[in-house]
Formats: C-alpha cells, structure tokens, sequence
C-alpha cells in the first residue's frame, strides 16, 4: 500500500502549482458582541431556539441547581466523572440516599456498557466555556470525564463559565491555543440531538441527548 | 425517432414522478429560503466566501505537502493512515481492517465518500453487515436505495413512505405517521446496533493537517455514537479534504453548514485526534484514516478542473439548480448528483460513460452564485463539453468521446456559412423569402411550445433599406 | 464582468443585432436602434455580422465557434462601442470572447471589442441615462431577465429602472423571478422534458402575477415562454424591452 502512497502523491506532486496563493485576512462577523452580558445574551439565546435549556447560576449554588432540574425531570441515576473537576462539588450535594443517585464513571466502558445503555438517565459534564455566535458548548472529554458520558444518558447537563464565553469558534480555538495540543475528542455541542431528514421538519432526540441543560456559572 | 439514453429514461421517470418532484421542490425551495436567512448581510457573505475560497486554493495547490504533514500529524497521535488509489482498494482495506478485528457489522455514520466506493456491497459480499445510522441513509438502505441529495439523503420521501417502510421492516414497533414518533423508531432501533457494534465508520468534513485532527459535523449525533462506542473507528475521506490549520476551519465550517441547511452551527462538530489514550476510559482503540484518491488526482493535474477539488460537499448547488430541483439526484444515476456531480463524475468515469450528463444544464449560473468556495461551476461543465467533442485528444478522460460525425458536419457548415458575410446574407435572404415553407415542428422545442418562424425580411436587409449599413 | 465606463453619449455605436433577431425577431432590433437614434446617436450596422458563434460554444464545437467570432472581430473593428440587444450574447462578446481567444492573433483584439461592448439595457441607462415619457395605458408587466444578463453581465437593475420610470406601468413580479425560464439554447432541444418542465413553472408564474406583458432583454428566452403561452389561453404579451419601450412612448411604425 505505501506503493499507493507513492503514485497517489507522485501524481499530485507532478502536477502542482508553482507558488500557492497567500492567506487571506479571514472577516469577522461585525455583530461580534464585545462584553460578557452580551456574549451571554448571545449565547442564550442562540441555544433557547433549538429547545436547548438554559439557567444561570453562581459558583456555589449550581449543584443545588443540578440537583433540582435533575429532579425535576424524574432522573434516578446521573452519571458524572468520577475524578472530574465537578466530583468534590457534587459529592458534597448528593448525599448517599438522595435522588438522584450519583453513578460515578469510573471504569472502563467495556466493564459497564448495558449499564450505561439503558441504567443510566441523565450525565453532567464541566465544559472548557462556550461560543456566543452560534450558542455552543466546548466539551473537551478525557480520562476524568469519558467521552460517553456526554453522549449515551437521555439528558446531558453541562457546566459553562461565563468567564469561558468567547464570541466565536476562531476566537476560541486562539485564545485556549487547540494547536498546543488536541484531545481525542473535542467538540462543540449547540443543542439537543436532532434531524430534518423526514420532510425537512425538524425532529428532537435521534440519537444523541434528547435534553440538553446548560448552566451557565457566573 | 431514437431510442433515450439510459439517462434520458432517468429523466422521463423522474419527470413523470409527481410525488417525488413535490417532495424534491418543496425541501429545495426551502433549503434556497433558509440559505439566504443564514446570510443576511451580502457584503459579509462575499468576504466570507473570499476568505473560504482562498483557504482552499491554498491547501490544494499545497496538497501533496499537506497530506505529508496530515500523515506525520496523525502519526504522532496514533490514527493509522491508509492510501487508496480506488475505489475496490479502499474497500479491501477496510475490509483488512475489519476482518482483522473479527468485525461481524460496521456501524456508518453518514459519509458520500463511503457511497463512492461501493462499500457497502463490499461488506455484504464479505458477510460482513454494514448499518446506516444517519436517519436519511437507514431509510434509504432499508427502502433499497441510494442518495438522492448528498446531505439530505431521502428528501424524495414523504413520511408516509417512511412509515411504510418502518412497517414493512419493523413490524414488531409501532409506528403512527407522525415524523416524531418515526424518529423514536429510529433510535430505539439503532441505540442496539450503536451498542453492540464490532466497528464504525465515518466520512470526515475536514482534514486538519496541523494537527491531525478529522472534523466532522452532525446534528443527530449517530456520528458522535459511531465514531466512540465501537472498538475500531475507520474514516474515509477524498485528498482533497485536507486543510493546514486548525484556524482554517471557522470560516469553512460557517460556509458549509449555513450553506448547506442554513443552520448557524449542526448540533455536534467533532474534533477527533486519534484513538483512546491509555488511561481513557472509553473511545475507540484503534482510528484509522483511509485516504482516498479515486481520479482526484487525475482531476488534480488539469488546472481548470482542479478548481472543483474545492468543493466542501455543502450541497448548495444542487439546491439551486433549475434542473435538480426538478428532477432531484436519482435521475443523475450518479453517486454525486446535480451541478458538482455533473462536473466530478464524468470528469472520473470518461465523458464516454458520462458525457451526457453535461448536457442536462442550460449554464444558467445558479450554482455558481452560490457555492462558498466559488467554483466556477458552469465553466467546469462547459468546459467537459468542449472536451467530449473535440478531436485533439486533450481534456479528460474520455476526450472526443461524445463527437458524432452528423452534429461535428452541422456545426462544420453552420461555422461555414455564418464566418462568411456573404453566405450568411444568402442564407438569411432565403430563409425570410421561403418562410412558408419552415418546418412546423421541430423535434424536441415543438412538443412543448409553438415553433417560430423567420420573419418577412431579416434585420440585415430592413438595416440596409434604411442606410444603416454604411459608416 | 462590469459594463464599460462610458456615462455620456457618443458620437455613434455599432449594433450587433443577433442572429435570433436578425432572422425571427427583426422589430426587436430596429426598436433597439431607434431608441438610440432618437437619443442623438448615430447607429451604424455593420453588414458583415452574422452570429457571436455562442451555438457552437456552448455545444463544445470551440473551433467553429471562434471562426465566426473571428468574423464579428473583424465585422465590429474600429474602436466603437458595440451595442447588443441581448444579455447572452453580449455576455458571449464581453465574457467568454477573451477566453475563446486566449493565445490566439487575434486576443488583443478580442479582449477590445470586449471591453467595448454593451447590453442594450446597459447602454440605454448608463450612458442615455433615457428617460421616456409614457404614453400608454395602464398596464401589469413583468420583466424576465434572461441569467445571462443576471449572472454574466450583472445587468438585471437597468431593464428594471426602465420599467421603473413608465408611469403607467405597474410592475409585477413572478415568484422565483430569478430561476431559469428552461431556454439554454441548444438545452432546449437536447433536453426538451426538462426544458419543457421548466417553461411551464415559468409560465405559471408569470401567469399567477396576473401580467399582462412580459417584456426581456433577451429574444431567446422571451421566444421559449412566448412558445410556451402559445398553447395556453392566459398567454400575456411578451415583448423585447426595446420593442416595449418604443411603443410606450410612441415611437411610431420602425
């Protein structure tokens, strides 16, 4: 196959251009908010419209707010990391014969997956802030909290700091420096799960988080 | 009068479909709408599509360069690359792939490339099961189809198809007519196969070769369920989906996807840079990239037609193309249809096989107008008809393929009488006095409007009996 | 590709008539060349014109193709500007005669007679900057603008802003106003289903927006929705612009 390699390349080698054209400044949207209320009204409303949800809270109160949507919503099991940013602040909330019941993702998936596939109602995840223009949080899973988590349960909540707004993806992408180093999965969520392959009509919930919370710490 | 060509019959199918040119028409006059809310100030969009086009001009005339440090980006963070000159050696390498794991299905997010190869015939002639997750690719796989659109693959459904095929196929669930309850069955149905999955596979949207990275977007996130819960992850993507930079990425992603459904943002957009870490506790083990080349390279050495290698796969130009619209992407017989298609597939298959495709525009410019990358669509098609006819050999593949003695002889005299003042006067002074005996159909015009006769006398000679003809 | 930056009136132009017009639609040209006399400029016709050669170039036939535009080159010499009462082919002069010509003899010239060569809508409005008074009666009319003049010469405001100025027009408009009539030239012939499918849309279009007159800057299309009306009782009048312009305000028999 690196014979493939060698004619696929030889070919395209033979056959470029002398010079490659130069770069060109790349335009910034000029409805760019500049401040933190309007990044966050932005970013609001952005996820309001696709029925994503989102509530504000401050730095102590939002697992006491986790905990109540939870409720609400008759979670029984949240799945959250166990050795995640969000554990200490969690624990500390649940108590251990509260509801719902804090699942620790702890192992490795092949020990669990039928659990996590059908046990498990909701997940919570901290994200690394989020994208005003478009109403995305930026997840970036790892060993603490494994990329299912966010993905599998039926309803997903996430942590955002207000602080972590930026106005764009290029923004972002340059301020939090992605070059230096990408994690096996980063990625952005704007919403719940959804498809407008029946009729053009949007449809909620195929197959990734029916539910998306997000809440918001400022 | 002749027999159509296997196209031609495509086309009078396709014509005579009421319902599916409805279903067609709607959700493209729709996308058209939605295109223009995404892009509301012209201005913007212009330096958007500068910025889009210039960030792919640059990769592809860098292209060999960029899937060298794509390689070596991907080498240090584990993702193992495979080359593939066609398409049957893509699908043996997968295939490798996957019967080395004792893979006995393949889970598929959404991925044109994948329907490029042929793949999954290839599995099924292996034993091994290939399964569509992307709602309009599983409809389509259990109607026995292909594509019709190359984002929204069953826009020639109604949902009442839909929900006759779940029937048909899923007895067991219940399933009312209604669009949300078909997607309920929808997931219900694949949460399993995502579950118990020996493999996945993904196409890629982008290529980053900073970084390594495969960008790839979604709104149902069976891409996300595809490319993580399984023990092997397999992307396939063209070459030409290589981009430099990470920060090439925003504005191509803000083009493709308001582009292509007029959304702001899909609902996921995946950054995936190799497989699971050793203390990661869930992920793919193994993530391979099988690039293909499948006449790109080929395209790539002609300078004009390079242009299309561009294209970002948003689709907008077939949503606004006149003759799409009508006829939608089955009739095309292609992987890829409407005005992209028509200049890739011949362009890849030889303009003997294809050729006729080229035909099926009036280049009124529509697609152009709208592609983000500004591929100069109705020049590349023009350009392919040029090539079917001429006689000197160059052009694509399949050059001269089209050129029949009678048309090359009309054209021969038509060149003849009209580069020649004189003959041309002769034949418009004949064709005005002698115009009672004009023909009252002509093939093909006649059958759907009035045929036009010469006038009593031709501009030329009204222009001369009032002096206008001298300095 | 931007109309030539002349804004006031020359002394004379050259009318390149078109062959459909030469041969089926002649009223339309000689509307076109008295709107311009009547202007104060001279017209001349050079009688060695025939066609831009754009049948042949669009078939992919390019040889043929550049033998007869060589022959408008020579026909259109002299340095001044052309008039075309048609969007495609002045787009054909102005867009792709450069290309055709590319590294031949005669591209120097080819890329003149480009940069000289006006749409008649464009010439009216720029460089007349015409304004005619309107002596008709009241009257529904939609304007067709053929894709060329929309996408190739970017001239679809200037038959507008001619409309836009008779006082007795009312000016309606046809959904998907900008999408294809279904004409393509030799399209029509080689792909008459779809051809058909298309000026059937454009005439019920054109129908529902109740016009009474539909008027164009190109004979090509107005010949395919003209045919179309012809089996259909709810036919309105289709007309070149000029034609329309020059009846509004009077002009008498051409």
């Amino acid at each position: 196959m690196s014979d493939a390699r060698a004619r696929i390349l030889g070919r395209l080698r033979a056959a470029a251009p002398a010079s490659a054209p130069d770069r060109v400044p790349v335009p910034i949207s000029p409805a760019t908010p500049a401040n933190q209320a309007d990044l966050l009204a932005s970013f609001r409303a952005r996820l309001e419209a696709v029925r994503a949800e989102v509530h504000l809270a401050d730095a102590d109160g939002w697992p006491a707010l986790v905990q109540r949507l939870a409720r609400a919503r008759g979670v029984a099991r949240l799945l959250f990391g166990a050795d995640g940013q969000l554990a200490d602040a969690l624990r500390r909330q649940f108590a251990d014969e509260d509801t719902p019941a804090l699942v620790p993702y702890a192992d490795p998936i092949e020990a669990w997956k039928g659990e996590l596939f059908s046990g498990i109602d909701a997940g919570v995840t901290s994200s690394l802030g989020g994208i005003a223009e478009t109403g995305s949080v930026i997840l970036w899973p790892g060993p603490a909290e494994p990329r299912l988590l966010s993905l599998v349960p039926p309803v997903h909540f996430v942590i955002v700091a207000a602080a972590q707004l930026h106005a764009t993806l290029a923004d972002a992408i340059a301020a939090q420096r992605w070059a230096e180093g990408m994690p096996t999965n980063a990625l952005l969520i704007s919403g719940p799960s959804k498809s407008a392959d029946i009729e053009q009509t949007i449809a909620y919930g195929v197959h990734g988080p029916k539910a998306f919370v997000v809440i918001v710490v400022t | 009068m002749a027999a159509p060509s296997e196209l031609g019959g495509r086309i009078g199918r396709a014509l005579g479909n009421a319902a599916a040119r409805a279903n067609i028409a709607r959700a493209m006059y729709g996308l058209q709408k939605k295109r223009l809310l995404a892009f509301p100030d012209a201005a913007e969009l212009e330096r958007l599509r500068d910025a889009g086009e210039a960030i792919k001009r640059r990769a592809i005339a860098r292209l060999p360069e960029l899937l060298e440090t794509l390689e070596a980006s991907c080498a240090r963070n584990g993702t193992q690359v495979h080359w593939a000159e066609t398409a049957e050696d893509a699908n043996r390498l997968v295939l490798d792939i996957l019967q080395r794991h004792g893979a006995r299905d393949l889970i598929k997010g959404k991925s044109m490339v994948s329907e490029e190869m042929g793949l999954n015939a290839a599995l099924a002639a292996a034993g091994i099961e290939p399964i569509e997750s992307d709602l309009g690719e599983f409809i389509i796989q259990i109607g026995g189809e292909g594509p019709s659109h190359i984002i929204a693959p069953a826009v020639h459904k109604s949902r009442f198809e839909v929900a006759a095929l779940f029937r048909e196929h899923f007895p067991d669930l219940p399933h009312g007519d209604e669009i949300e309850s078909l997607c309920a069955s929808a997931r219900a149905i694949l949460r399993r196969r995502f579950r118990a999955a020996d493999a996945g596979l993904s196409g890629a949207n982008f290529l980053v070769a900073e970084t390594g990275t495969l960008v790839l977007v979604e709104n149902e996130g069976n891409g996300r369920l595809s490319t993580t819960a399984p023990a092997v992850h397999i992307a396939v993507a063209g070459i030409e989906k290589v981009v430099e930079r990470l920060a090439d990425v925003p504005p191509l992603l803000r083009l493709l996807v308001r582009s292509a459904t007029g959304q702001p943002i899909t609902t996921y957009v995946n950054f995936i840079s190799g497989p699971r870490k050793a203390d990661e506790k869930d992920g793919p083990r193994e993530v391979h990239l099988v690039l293909l080349d499948n006449g790109r390279s080929r395209l790539y050495a002609d300078p004009e037609l390079r242009e299309s290698l561009r294209c970002i796969r948003c689709g907008a130009c077939m949503n606004h193309c006149p003759v799409y619209v009508r006829l939608g992407g089955h009739a095309y017989g292609t992987v890829y249809p409407g005005p992209i298609g028509t200049v890739l597939e011949p362009a890849r298959a030889g303009l003997g096989r294809l050729g006729e495709l080229t035909e099926a525009s009036t280049l009124c410019g529509a697609c152009s107008e709208v592609c983000p990358v500004r591929i100069p669509l109705p020049s590349l098609i023009h350009r392919l008809r040029h090539d079917a006819v001429r006689t000197d050999g160059a052009g694509a593949a399949g050059s001269g393929a089209r050129r029949r003695r009678l048309e090359a002889l009309v054209w021969r005299a038509w060149a003849f009488v009209h580069a020649r003042p004189a003959w041309y006067r002769l034949w418009t002074a004949t064709a005005t006095r002698l115009r009672a005996l004009a023909p009252r159909r002509i093939a093909g015009w006649s059958d759907a409007r009035a045929t036009p006769r010469p006038a009593t006398r031709s501009l030329h000679a009204l222009a001369r009996e009032r002096g206008l003809d001298r300095e | 590709m931007p109309a030539p930056a002349l804004t006031s009136p020359p002394e004379a132009v050259l009318f390149f008539g078109t062959c459909l017009i030469d041969l089926l639609y002649p009223q339309a040209g000689l509307a076109g060349i008295a709107l311009i006399r009547r202007a104060g400029v001279r017209v001349i016709y050079p009688p060695g014109q025939s066609c831009c050669g754009q049948p042949a170039w669009n078939a992919g036939y390019r040889d043929e193709a550049r033998r007869v535009a060589a022959q408008q080159i020579a026909a259109l010499a002299g340095g001044l500007p052309v008039v075309v009462p048609s969007g495609s082919c002045a787009g054909m002069l102005r867009r792709h005669y450069p290309a055709l010509f590319a590294g031949d003899p005669l591209e120097r010239d080819a890329k003149a007679l480009a940069a000289r060569t006006f749409e008649l809508t464009e010439f009216l409005v720029d460089v007349l900057h015409l304004r005619v008074d309107d002596l008709g009666p009241p009257l529904r009319v939609a304007v067709h603008t053929s894709c060329s003049a929309r996408r190739e010469l970017g001239a679809v405001d200037r038959i507008e802003r001619l409309l836009d100025g008779l006082g007795g027009v009312e000016k309606v408009e046809q959904e998907r106003k900008a999408e294809c009539c279904g004409f393509g030239g030799t399209f029509a012939v080689k792909q008459p289903a779809i051809s058909g499918a298309m000026v059937a849309d454009k005439c019920d279009a054109l129908a529902a927006a109740g016009a009474q007159v539909v008027v164009s800057q190109d004979c090509g299309c107005l010949m395919n929705i003209a045919g179309a009306f012809a089996r259909r009782p709810d036919a309105p009048r289709c007309l070149h612009v000029a034609e329309f312009l020059w009846e509004r305000s009077g002009g008498g028999a051409l």
